[in-house]
């Protein structure tokens, strides 16, 4: 493992998106932090900095998990998917962003971007979710505009289309 | 998505610094010094403000009542909550910020702490502003009819005292400053996501001693959420303007969730007595409120505004005729109560409908019914209430029938029943709800007697301003005075525009982002109280409007017909009579731009449209103090069931149902999302959140681990249900409705855990603890030998954590006792030390780093011992203090030689307070124990002179802080 120093300037690489990047961050830096002033992606948000609210979920190596608990150096040499890049993605956004817009599954936005990233992953491991499994998943994640229901119908749309069930085109609205 | 433009979002200016703040430790204490040498010393901090920098440059904020209650930006000579801002260091960037901010050393001489409103009424209370000389600010009596007389002939009178908790509805963005002082012209260009209402625009500009039009506020495109909340960004938006001013470059702040619960705003807490009089048949006569609201530490404006936004709507939905009210605003060592969604209205609606039950409960009638023989009656809409209100439109019978029918009530009763025999405990619930929409600006002078307003003039209205303009080729874009978060506003104004000009909503292009300086706006600007669908809605309708006439006026020229005889649809504007007979709305409306020549008589070339509403509805209080809180008044009744379990106490809703009259509903989808946010806020207040305060004012509830925001999981299902009796007073018939269930919902879970376990009184949240304490009784102590975890919270001035443990080290007493006496070692041993300095010999002071879960800083430990036996035995007393918290506290320690090593025994007491004592109990002890195993493998390592001695901490499992970890916190 790597040693760093405290207030040490480390050159940091990673696989972002899918593309090789690298910044430079402090020994104490915050991934959220890196990501968002560092390499300007600011579509990961920060809501509490300690690990409650999921709206800054992002999957490291794949797997969901808060940017805010980890520190930028531990990100060097990994694979880090963002929202920005599940965007860019052809297929398992739009069908999720198309079910969020159909079901007023945001509001304000701010905690869409966690959800999208802890279903991202939680989708490609379980295609076919009860609505309780759903509503567990999402029970990592704050949202205090929606009441949570649209998101629930939301995500069951999305599984549903993404196992091929409706029509693609469902909903675009 | 993932291409927000949230205020975090938006690049900062070049040579942007950035700020953090200091906060007070203390509820009430003097503020005897202020070192800042230390953080000025730290490499990349630029500079550090204290209260009387800002004191120096800045005027304190206007308030509503004319009190002598000044509030700066930050804390001037006193501070008055935990959470109060007491300096800010500007540094290089935010890291460096905050270790300065851990630099600043603050010395307070603490004053007595008044936590309860009821207490603080009370002759011998702390006085929290000498010069106002009480902590009762305003007291109001209101009376309408004749309240006497009707409890004079009264067949019963029901009486009932119930209280609101504080809670937030913490948008999941925290609050963001970028503020830019222009030397240049002496201005201040201000990126903030205040959310309005804009009639504090003037109070910042004042405190910043400029006139408004150099303070320009730009609020940007996207925001995460508001509630009412982001009001309170307007100090740290004058304290950040402030800042760059003295440092003369940009400062950017953004709030971190720890300071939003601690300081950003809550809703007021309030205790109401109520009395209903009754007929034998539960006819309500007359009601008597008294309202004692307490507003923390401060009244920033509007307060206060909850206490008087309901004040037309008081007697509900129901026909009541006679009105005694009291209004107190009282202030406490809390952070100060500002806009939160619902205002009012559920403090409002908990002491109403909760009374209405007892009502029936106290006559043996059944509630539903006692509501429905009270309701105005469905024929008498415009209804003018006895407090003024103008009730626009409703058939509240129709609204309830049609939520109990098709089985829904009969259903709910099964299930009662059902569970009864089974012997669990299940309970309905039932809560009428009048929802206001739009606030008259004029409301909260009523606090002001007849005669005061008189002399000041009279207040009134509600200003909403929308522009639409139609460029050279025909596109549409729309500027509104409202702020953007996420009610799908701009999907809303889209519709009401392209239906007026024939185009599809994806053609109008809708800009949110709000700028002082170039929008237009008046003092309603922003988002809150509803005032979307009865106001912006309304003024973008007219502005779309207007726009059509004179188009259709361009067109008819063109056209060769008359302008009666244009109509708009597919983009295009034709004649109605010979519909072949038209022109794209783009080549019209260019025709404005291109070809003034073209232009009919009467039109100005040209084509933007500002249009202005305010409703002549909204009239200033009379004299008789009746006001006309709101334009619009929506209508919801909520019906639950719910059950308790027997072994938790948890209330678990089993089903809700919501009915709505919110007029003409003008997107379906949108107004839903609304609801169903509304709803889980309401029974968040109703079961889960609370801010909580310690008698001695420290802050219990700092992270969201305490602060329990309900998730997908705890959200039971709920339906929906809406009539639409269509307002006359706006254009669209439509009425506010995005804060009903805010006001019904934690009345309505109430009346229903009243029912489960026929209670008279419901503490709200109810909580299992609080349940259990309420059927149980407090919990027995545990037997011996089983530990018992200490609440946080203890009696006042008893220690609030107390423990004691014993531990051997492989050392003997003299190498110990001398360990323990000298700096040097010491600060080998306290875990986190940084320096140990001997004031006296018998004096220490400390400087070290304490983290405990997510909260992290530097404290100055004081230490003295006494009582001192050499190698047997000492008393340690002292204090702990930093930005993020302080402690009190004792010990004594004893050194019994066993064979070759030592045993220490100890005991101690102490009391926690700031930031530190808001993170949970289970975390603070988990800390504890680290702390002091650590301490003791120091102590033995350096004792001994070696490493690798083996001493185990073993303290007995009813230490639930240490105090040793308060003193010497570590935090490796
Ligand atoms: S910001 Fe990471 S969990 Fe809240
Ligand atoms: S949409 Fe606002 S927090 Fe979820």
């Amino acid at each position: 493992m790597r040693e760093v120093t405290k207030d040490e300037v480390v050159r940091i690489s990673l696989e972002l998106n899918g593309k090789t990047v690298s910044g430079n961050a402090t020994s104490r830096m915050l991934l959220t932090d890196f990501l968002r002033n560092e390499l300007g992606l600011t579509g990961t948000h920060v809501g509490c900095e300690h690990g409650v609210c999921g709206c800054c979920t992002v999957r490291i190596d794949g797997v969901a998990a808060r940017s805010c608990l980890m520190l930028a150096v531990q990100a060097d040499g990994r694979r880090i998917d963002t929202v920005e890049g599940l965007a860019a993605s052809k297929d398992a956004l739009n069908a999720l962003q198309r079910a969020f817009r159909k079901h007023h599954a945001l509001q304000c936005g701010f905690c869409t971007a966690g959800i999208l990233m802890s279903f991202s992953d939680f989708l490609s491991r379980k295609q076919n979710p009860e609505e309780d499994e759903v509503r567990e998943v999402l029970g990592g994640h704050i949202c205090r505009c929606t009441g949570y229901d649209g998101l629930v119908k939301a995500i069951m749309e999305a599984a549903a289309e993404m196992r091929g069930e409706t029509p693609s085109n469902a909903g675009a609205a | 998505m993932g291409a927000g433009r949230y205020a975090d979002d938006v690049a900062t200016p070049r040579g942007t610094l950035h700020a953090a703040v200091v906060r007070s430790p203390h509820a009430h204490a003097l503020i005897k010094d202020i070192d800042t040498s230390k953080a000025l010393a730290l490499p990349g901090v630029h500079h550090v403000l204290t209260g009387e920098d800002i004191r120096a440059i800045s005027d304190p904020f206007l308030i509503v009542l004319k009190k002598p209650i000044d509030q700066w930006a930050l804390a001037v000579e006193r501070v008055r909550y935990v959470g109060e801002a007491v300096a800010i260091v500007i540094a290089e960037d935010r890291y460096i910020a905050e270790d300065g901010a851990d630099l600043v050393d603050v010395a307070y001489d603490p004053l007595p702490v008044v936590i309860d409103p009821r207490e603080a009424v009370s002759a011998d209370a702390p006085v929290l502003h000498p010069d106002a000389g009480s902590n009762e600010l305003s007291a109001r009596e209101f009376t309408y009819g004749d309240p006497d007389k009707a409890f004079a002939a009264a067949h019963k009178t029901v009486s009932l005292e119930v209280e609101y908790p504080r809670s937030s509805y913490t948008p999941m963005e925290c609050f963001v400053v970028v503020a830019n002082y222009l030397r240049g012209d002496d201005s201040y260009d201000v990126l903030a996501n205040f959310q309005g209402p804009f009639s504090i625009h003037p109070v910042m500009a004042r405190s910043l001693r400029v006139p408004g039009t150099r303070l320009r506020l730009r609020i940007p495109a996207d925001s995460g959420g508001s509630f009412g909340i982001k009001l309170s960004v307007f100090p740290y938006i004058v304290l950040m303007a402030l800042a760059s001013r003295v440092v003369g470059r940009p400062v950017k702040w953004v709030e971190d969730r720890l300071e939003h619960l601690q300081a950003a705003n809550s809703g007021p807490n309030r205790v109401t007595k109520i009395e209903a009089a009754v007929e034998k048949d539960g006819r309500v006569t007359a009601l008597r409120f008294d309202n004692m609201e307490d507003y923390g530490a401060y009244l920033r404006a509007p307060m206060p505004g909850p206490l008087y936004r309901m004040h037309g709507a008081t007697t509900g939905a129901y026909d009541i005729r006679n009105l005694a009210m009291t209004n107190r605003v009282v202030v406490t060592n809390k952070m100060p109560a500002s806009l939160v969604r619902g205002f009012g209205g559920p403090q409002l609606y908990l002491a109403l409908e909760r009374l209405m039950q007892r009502v029936a409960i106290e006559l043996e009638l059944d509630p539903l019914e006692v509501i429905r023989r009270n309701l105005i009656s469905p024929g008498s809409f415009p209804y003018r209430t006895c407090a003024g209100a103008l009730y626009d439109s409703g058939d509240y019978q129709q609204a309830i029938d049609k939520a109990v029918g098709e089985g829904r009530l009969d259903d709910l009763l099964a299930r009662r029943d059902k569970a009864r025999k089974e012997g669990r405990m299940y309970g309905i619930g039932f809560a009428t709800v009048v929802e206001p929409g739009m606030s008259n600006m004029g409301y909260l002078s009523t606090i002001n007697p007849a005669d005061v307003r008189e002399r000041q003039g009279p207040k009134n209205g509600a200003i909403s301003m929308v522009n639409v303009n139609v460029d050279a080729i025909g596109t549409v874009s729309v500027t509104a005075d409202l702020t953007v978060q996420g009610q799908g506003h701009a999907t809303a104004i889209s519709q009401i525009v392209a239906d007026q000009l024939g185009l599809k909503p994806d053609d109008i292009s809708i800009n949110l982002e709000l700028d002082t300086q170039k929008d237009a706006w008046s003092i309603a600007a922003g988002t809150y109280s509803c005032r979307f669908s009865p106001g912006t809605a309304v003024a973008a309708h007219i502005a779309a409007k207007n726009i059509r006439e004179k188009v259709a006026r361009i067109a008819a020229k063109q056209l060769n017909t008359v302008a009666d005889d244009i109509d708009f649809g597919g983009g295009r504007v034709f004649s109605k009579t010979n519909p072949d007979n038209g022109a794209a709305f783009a080549r019209v409306a260019g025709t404005a731009h291109w070809s003034p020549v073209l232009m009919p008589e009467t039109d100005d070339p040209g084509l933007s449209e500002t249009g202005i509403w305010s409703p002549p509805e909204l009239e200033p209080p009379s004299s008789k103090d009746e006001i006309n809180t709101s334009l619009t008044y929506g209508f919801v009744f909520d019906m639950c069931g719910v059950e308790i379990d027997p072994a938790t106490m948890q209330v678990r809703v089993d089903r809700y149902v919501s009915m709505h009259d919110a007029g003409t509903l003008i997107n379906p989808l949108l107004a839903e999302g609304q609801i169903r946010g509304a709803f889980v806020q309401g029974l968040a207040s109703a079961l889960y959140e609370e801010i909580v305060y310690d008698e001695a004012g420290a802050l219990q509830s700092g992270t969201f681990a305490e602060y329990l925001v309900p998730t997908a999981c705890e959200v039971p299902p709920v339906e929906l249900m809406h009539i639409e009796t269509p307002s006359p007073f706006t254009p669209l018939g439509a009425k506010g409705l995005a804060e009903g269930n805010c006001m019904s919902t934690p009345v309505c879970i109430a009346n229903a855990v009243a029912d489960a376990l026929s209670l008279k009184d419901v503490p709200l949240p109810a909580t299992p603890e609080r349940l259990n304490a309420l059927v149980c009784g407090e919990e027995a102590a545990p037997p011996a030998g089983i530990s018992a975890e200490k609440p946080v919270s203890a009696t006042a001035g008893d220690a609030a954590i107390t423990g004691d443990g014993s531990v051997t080290v492989k050392a003997s007493p003299a190498e110990i006792w001398k360990a323990l006496l000298d700096p040097e070692s010491l600060k080998h041993i306290i875990p986190g030390c940084h320096s140990v300095s001997a004031v006296t010999p018998e004096h220490y002071r400390a400087q070290v780093s304490l983290g405990v879960g997510p909260i992290r800083g530097r404290f100055i430990a004081d230490v003295k011992l006494s009582d001192l036996n050499p190698e047997r035995a000492a008393t340690l007393s002292g204090d702990l203090a930093g930005p993020l918290g302080k402690a009190q506290g004792s010990g004594h320690v004893t050194l019994t030689p066993e064979d070759g090593a030592t045993r220490i025994d100890y005991t101690y007491g102490v009391d926690i307070g700031g930031k530190v004592a808001s993170v949970g109990g289970r975390m603070i002890k988990r800390a504890a124990q680290i702390v002091i195993g650590q301490f003791f493998e120091r102590l033995s390592e350096v004792a001994s002179g070696k490493h690798g001695a083996d001493a185990s901490a073993n303290g007995s499992k009813s230490e639930s802080r240490s105090w040793i970890a308060r003193l010497f916190g570590g935090n490796r």
